[in-house]
């Protein structure tokens, strides 16, 4: 039975990481390249929350809300100010600004709300549901974490395929030549996959910050490479293949924690990560990737 | 009158390579204008630059006399302006239907668009039989019709179309050809680029013929038919 509750804490960890995945998937399929600035959004985000959730009486959900807000707009102007102007830049130099944009937004942390570690508050209280006689025991944030990320994935599905901006979204990122000839607007359309991104990294953040309640200005680079591994993992670019890497290296990294051991997890998430890279290069659901000149 | 799209003296860049050197030519409502010349001369360069895909550095381009000089490019196909370009350049992961789609991004009117989307089916009957297969699926053939249908989803007025017969099997150019007669009968003035120069100017009203990024011969497609040098140089078996 530890079995069934670690498969299933896994799979609350992962579904967050998968939140966070596809962020960094649709920017690299859209404007290709690696936002890594995406993880320190997260942070951003729960900081934003830890703030209303401390300073105002609003309700949890509100905080997730107004901090979500700010995280979308950010992601904009992240997307306006630093990567617009290098569109057509080698990509080293995009890659250069990102980690430059990364280190902005820990060190504006670290001025405002100082370097130490402050406790987030479980946001969706501390009760827990008890199967099998109580052998197995999963706690309210657990399921809540499922719950919304299941939502949101099925949202974002349906939102890509199904609304004309969606398919826009994969209009340009497989040819942006050709739509533009459409009448697509690229620049708009980028913006947009930058402000959904960043909205989903925020609520990644609040999910994070309620199971995992330890918020600090570097608190979302673990998770960003986590989650950016994912996306590497499932294959980048693929939307399908975030959510399915996000979930499995979530469940791998629980497995490990409790099976072989704690310290060693990340190491043998990563090593799994360089085998399938080895075996399957392009991801498990990733396509040939033909780079652009 | 003047001309629908008027391209008056344009030089276009890649980086320092001079692609364009001073073009010049224009096209009337409802001609078809063929513009012919070898491989590399710079006819896919004057259509990406009359769409606003690629900047001149000097020059200008009236459509409907506007100067659509900057215009970004996707603005251009709600002017009235549509390309069906090289290499087709459809969206392969997409339904054959959604990339049909796609080409009427800009329109509005639901009702409006089912009727263009009816006319395209006429004309393309392959089309609607295929419409829910991953576009990227279909044969050469059907690609380059997917491409030409998802153009004419923006009813336009004017279509630029970048040899349209690459790679396909001469039974097929011939449809395809036949096709964009029908299209230019039922009023869309047409921009043919083809290297296939004896089809291009059989269905042509004008043509020009482009060298290394000059144009060094125009004139009407009959007459270029018949011309010396445009048979010894295009027209040859
Ligand atoms: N993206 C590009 N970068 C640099 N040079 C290019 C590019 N595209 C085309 N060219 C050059 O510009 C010239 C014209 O090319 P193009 O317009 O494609 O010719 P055509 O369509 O007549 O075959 C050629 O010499 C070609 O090598
Ligand atoms: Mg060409």
């Amino acid at each position: 039975m530890e079995f069934l509750s670690t498969i299933i804490s896994g799979i609350s960890l992962g579904s967050i990481y998968a939140l966070i995945a596809l962020g960094y998937t649709m920017v690299y399929g859209i404007a290709k390249m690696l936002n890594f600035a995406h993880g320190d959004v997260i942070m951003v985000g729960a900081f934003m929350m830890f703030t209303a959730l401390t300073k105002t009486s609003l309700p949890p959900i509100a905080c997730i809300i107004v901090g979500t807000i700010i995280c979308t707009v950010l992601g904009m102007l992240i997307e306006k100010i630093a990567y617009k102007p290098l569109r057509s830049a080698t990509s080293l130099s995009v890659l250069i600004t990102a980690i430059g944009v990364s280190y902005f937004l820990q060190n504006s942390a670290q001025l405002i709300f100082g370097a130490g570690t402050k406790q987030f508050t479980p946001l969706f209280g501390n009760g827990s549901v008890s199967l099998f006689d109580g052998q197995v025991v999963i706690s309210h944030n657990t399921i809540v974490t499922i719950i919304i990320s299941v939502v949101l994935m099925i949202v974002l599905t349906l939102f890509i395929n199904k609304t004309k901006t969606g398919r826009a979204m994969l209009a340009v990122s497989e040819d942006k030549g050709a739509a533009q000839l459409m009448g697509i607007n690229v620049n708009k359309t980028i913006s947009i996959t930058f402000a959904i991104g960043s909205a989903l990294a925020a609520i990644a953040g609040a999910l994070l910050c309620s199971s995992y309640p330890i918020l600090s200005p570097t608190t979302g680079a673990m998770p960003g490479i986590k989650a950016f591994t994912a996306a590497v993992f499932g294959g980048i670019g693929s939307i399908p293949g975030a959510m399915i890497g996000g979930i499995l290296l979530g469940v791998i990294e629980n497995l490990s924690k409790v099976y072989i051991s704690t310290q060693l997890s990340d190491a043998i998430v990563f090593g799994i990560l360089i085998i399938i890279l080895l075996v399957k290069p392009t991801g498990i659901l990733g396509k040939k990737i033909s780079e652009k000149v | 009158m003047a001309p629908l799209l008027q391209v008056d003296n344009i030089e276009v860049y890649y980086g320092v390579i001079k692609a364009l050197k001073g073009i010049s030519f224009e096209v009337n409502k409802g001609e078809i204008v063929a513009l012919i010349g070898a491989n590399g001369a710079g006819k896919t360069t004057i259509l990406h630059t009359v769409t606003g895909l690629l900047k001149p550095k000097t020059g200008k381009i009236l459509f409907k006399g506007n100067d659509i000089t900057k215009v970004p490019a996707h603005k251009i196909v709600t002017m009235g302006m549509a390309h069906v370009p090289e290499g087709r350049r459809i969206f392969s992961q997409l339904s054959v239907l959604d990339n049909i789609k796609l080409g009427a991004f800009t329109r509005k009117d639901k009702e409006e668009i089912e009727e263009t989307l009816n006319y395209v089916y006429e004309r393309f009957p392959r089309l609607k039989e295929r419409k829910n297969q991953i576009a990227g699926t279909l044969s050469g053939g059907e690609q380059q019709m997917l491409a030409m249908g998802r153009a004419l989803m923006s009813k336009p007025e004017f279509v630029l179309m970048d040899e349209p017969s690459m790679g396909l099997s001469p039974l097929l150019v011939s449809e395809i050809f036949e096709i964009i007669k029908a299209i230019n009968e039922n009023g869309t003035t047409v921009l043919l680029v083809e290297q296939n120069a004896k089809k291009a100017l059989s269905i042509a009203d004008r043509a020009y013929v482009l060298e290394t990024g000059n144009i060094v011969l125009s004139g009407d497609a009959k007459d270029l038919m018949n011309d010396e040098s445009v048979k010894k140089a295009y027209l040859s078996e």
